[in-house]
């Protein structure tokens, strides 16, 4: 049965903290909400979990208002940033502990535990106590328990944030794993990140939000190949899209007045006027041939070097495979891979993408 | 500035035990004058006691910790001029931002205008020179940093700031204001940074030395690029990089030649006598390549799973107990029952006991 929120407005103060919002949930499906720092997405889920309540919309799940049920009858779960978990309480009666308030049949509870445990990989820590776990762990505790109570919706909010990079790189993959193919997928899960990779790995619906406001939603390969606009550009991409303003004149593309190239046979069709081009990090690269740009930091990612840069007004990031090192303000010659351009119209509005049709 | 050197330091909290435990095992390690170097490791390696030694909170039990030849083991922390950034800003808040600066000048008893004079100079470098007048407190975190790391310079006799941790409270788009002026100081000033943290991106983006601590030993130390392409331990081949490096129990054949499962894998590594018991091979997803069909160094495997992140994809894949992961282009076409995969002899490193051969 189907979660949906109806034109969902939460305003606490001058600003939209939930502009009309309008979504549906469908169980068995993962949906990862996009967004970055302050958008919304906490409060979102929030307003899901029923500690939140909005000034106006509806929610009705399994064709009843939600909004009419109080928070510990709506059968729903949440997992925070933070690792909550009862410090006085083993790991095992952390996660027994919302069942036995349920007064559930003790052996029922028992089978329930173990498998919680059993899946998310603490099998052999039952009696541990709380503060003799690392973050991970905690975590993983605090998502066994609601992963035991079978909670119809389960919410996730940047559960990974807090960990440091290795355990996030295991734990993302063994999440993903946890609700595909279970009996639990007859849920519905809702992950919220800032992380476009991590959105691309959970492979669900992305929702893409931004000051309070659904900026798209659809598949996450549709998403990133089709980005509805400039904006979504920026979010779904780590580093952000490139956008320069620019434009197709005289069979030329010219960024910023500087950078001119010959147009591409895949734009050749584009009527000339004003741009925004974009163009992501991963299709610029090194060429002797190609223009010159100042550096103004390397970042290493993982196994990959983003190279912070400009040329005159035209700023932007190349990702370079593997580990390398640039000094502040070295020069290096630069290149477009001119087939992976995208148009968006000065509004934003996405105008042309090299994976349209 | 002086350069540092740490001659067989090692610490023990308990030395006079008959079974001491250490927190630093045995090592010598020397500073050059100007570097930027970062000690990196999981929490519990060891980096806080070595940042604490070359500071003089502790006094190592074993071994001499030298500034340009003199021994310093004994001498305490007011009189070695080191700068200590924390990971939260320590700053005077009823202070304003120039009378913060000056504070290391004034309690050394400087001349008002040689103060002036240092004071606008550092000021003007990070960017805080129209903020003089104004409280500390009223500022942004990355800003109040800046003041915590401008005490540091105002210092022409300062020998290294030591920072632990210094990002952890800075907003993800100011980090990338900061790490830029580290660099900008580091260059101008000539000043050696020393920095701490636990994170391998940080690290990496910052440091043109990585010492890399496990355990309370010094694993590896060297360029960001040496720790990726030839990473000294296993530890430091799954540490660095994401994702890890793929590892695998193997057997010498001969020379240049191990049995990895059911092939037969060329290596650059003379693999002669000695050191041949407990061997691994490494290679990082990035290096292994798809092939069309069997060939020298090629690995026929069933395909697992094939994760889309956008800027690449990930290959899973399978032959009996080896669990090979790839990382290709997004263009990449990939087989969905079986792939051959190939690891390219230059990019395999060998491991006996864990240890680089």
């Amino acid at each position: 049965m189907s979660l949906n929120l109806g034109n969902i407005i939460f305003k606490p103060t001058e600003q939209y903290h939930l502009n009309d919002i309008t979504l549906n949930f469908e169980p068995g499906k993962m949906y990862t909400i996009l967004g970055r720092t302050l958008s919304g997405k906490t409060t979102l889920l929030k307003t899901i979990a029923g500690l939140l309540s909005p000034d106006s919309g509806n929610i009705q799940f399994e064709g009843k208002d939600f909004l009419a049920i109080p928070v510990w009858q709506r059968n729903v779960a949440m997992v925070y940033q933070q690792f909550i978990n009862y410090p006085h309480l083993n790991v095992k009666q952390n996660i027994e502990f919302p069942l036995k308030q349920r007064k559930m049949d003790p052996n029922l509870i028992e089978k329930e535990v173990s498998d919680a445990i059993q899946k998310v990989g603490l099998k052999g820590f039952e009696e541990r106590k709380i503060q003799e776990l690392s973050g991970g762990q905690q975590q993983r505790v605090a998502l066994a328990r609601s992963l035991a109570k079978k909670a119809k919706i389960l919410l996730l909010d940047e559960p990974l944030v807090n960990l440091d990079y290795k355990l996030r790189e295991g734990l993302r993959e063994e999440f993903k794993k946890l609700f595909i193919g279970s009996e639990a997928s007859q849920s519905i899960f809702v992950y919220a990140s800032t992380d476009p990779l991590e959105a691309m790995q959970l492979n669900g619906d992305i929702i893409v939000i931004d000051e309070g406001k659904i900026l798209q939603t659809g598949s996450a390969k549709d998403v990133f190949e089709n980005p509805a606009n400039a904006k979504v550009a920026e979010i779904t991409n780590d580093p952000a899209m490139n956008l320069n303003k620019g434009k197709i004149d005289n069979n030329k593309l010219i960024l910023n007045n500087e950078i001119q190239f010959n147009l591409p046979s895949n734009l050749q069709s584009m009527p000339s006027g004003d741009y925004l081009v974009g163009i992501r990090a991963t299709d610029l690269y090194l060429d002797d041939q190609g223009f010159d740009f100042q550096v103004d930091i390397s970042e290493i990612s993982g196994s990959e070097t983003f190279l912070h840069l400009h040329h005159q007004d035209t700023k932007c990031v190349a990702t370079i495979e593997g580990v390398k090192s640039y000094e502040v303000d070295e020069h290096v010659k630069i290149n477009f891979d001119l087939s992976k351009i995208y148009l968006f119209k000065e509004s934003g509005e996405l105008h042309y993408s090299p994976y349209q049709n | 500035m002086a350069k540092i050197e740490l001659n067989n330091i090692a610490h023990s909290y308990n030395p006079h035990d008959a079974n001491p435990l250490f927190a630093l095992k045995e090592m010598s390690l020397s500073w050059a004058d100007g570097g930027r170097y970062a000690l990196l490791g999981p929490s519990g390696c060891g980096k806080t006691t070595m940042l604490n030694i070359m500071s003089g909170l502790v006094t190592p039990s074993h071994g001499r910790v030298m500034f340009d030849q003199k021994d310093v083991t004994h001498t305490i922390t007011e009189e070695r001029n080191i700068a200590q950034v924390f990971q939260f800003p320590v700053i005077y808040g009823t202070m304003s931002v120039y009378e913060n600066l000056a504070f290391p000048l004034k309690c050394r008893h400087f001349a008002d205008d040689q103060i002036d004079k240092k004071v606008k100079e550092v000021a003007e470098i990070l960017n805080l020179q129209d903020f003089l007048k104004n409280r500390a407190k009223g500022l942004t975190a990355d800003q109040k940093q800046l003041i915590s790391l401008g005490r540091g310079l105002v210092r022409e006799d300062v020998a290294a700031i030591l920072m632990d941790e210094p990002l952890t409270v800075i907003d993800p788009d100011l980090k990338f204001r900061l790490r830029r002026k580290l660099k900008e100081i580091n260059a101008k000033y000539k000043t050696t940074l020393i920095y701490v943290t636990h994170d391998q991106n940080e690290a990496m983006t910052f440091a043109d030395n990585i010492i890399v601590m496990d355990e309370g030993e010094v694993v590896q130390a060297g360029s960001p690029k040496d720790l990726f392409e030839r990473p000294q331990t296993t530890f430091v081949g799954y540490f660095i990089g994401s994702p890890a490096m793929n590892l695998y129990e193997c057997q010498a054949d001969n020379t240049n030649q191990v049995s990895l499962g059911m092939n037969t894998i060329s290596v650059q590594t003379n693999l002669d006598q000695k050191n041949t018991s407990n061997l691994k091979l490494g290679i990082r997803s990035e290096y292994i390549t798809v092939e069309q069909s069997s060939g020298p160094n090629t690995i026929h495997a069933d395909v697992i799973e094939v994760e889309d992140f956008g800027n690449y994809k990930l290959i899973t894949a399978q032959q009996d107990s080896l669990r090979i992961k790839a990382k290709v282009k997004r263009e990449q076409v990939v087989p969905t029952d079986k792939v051959f995969l190939k690891f390219p002899a230059e990019h395999c490193c060998i491991y006996a006991n864990n240890k680089l051969i």
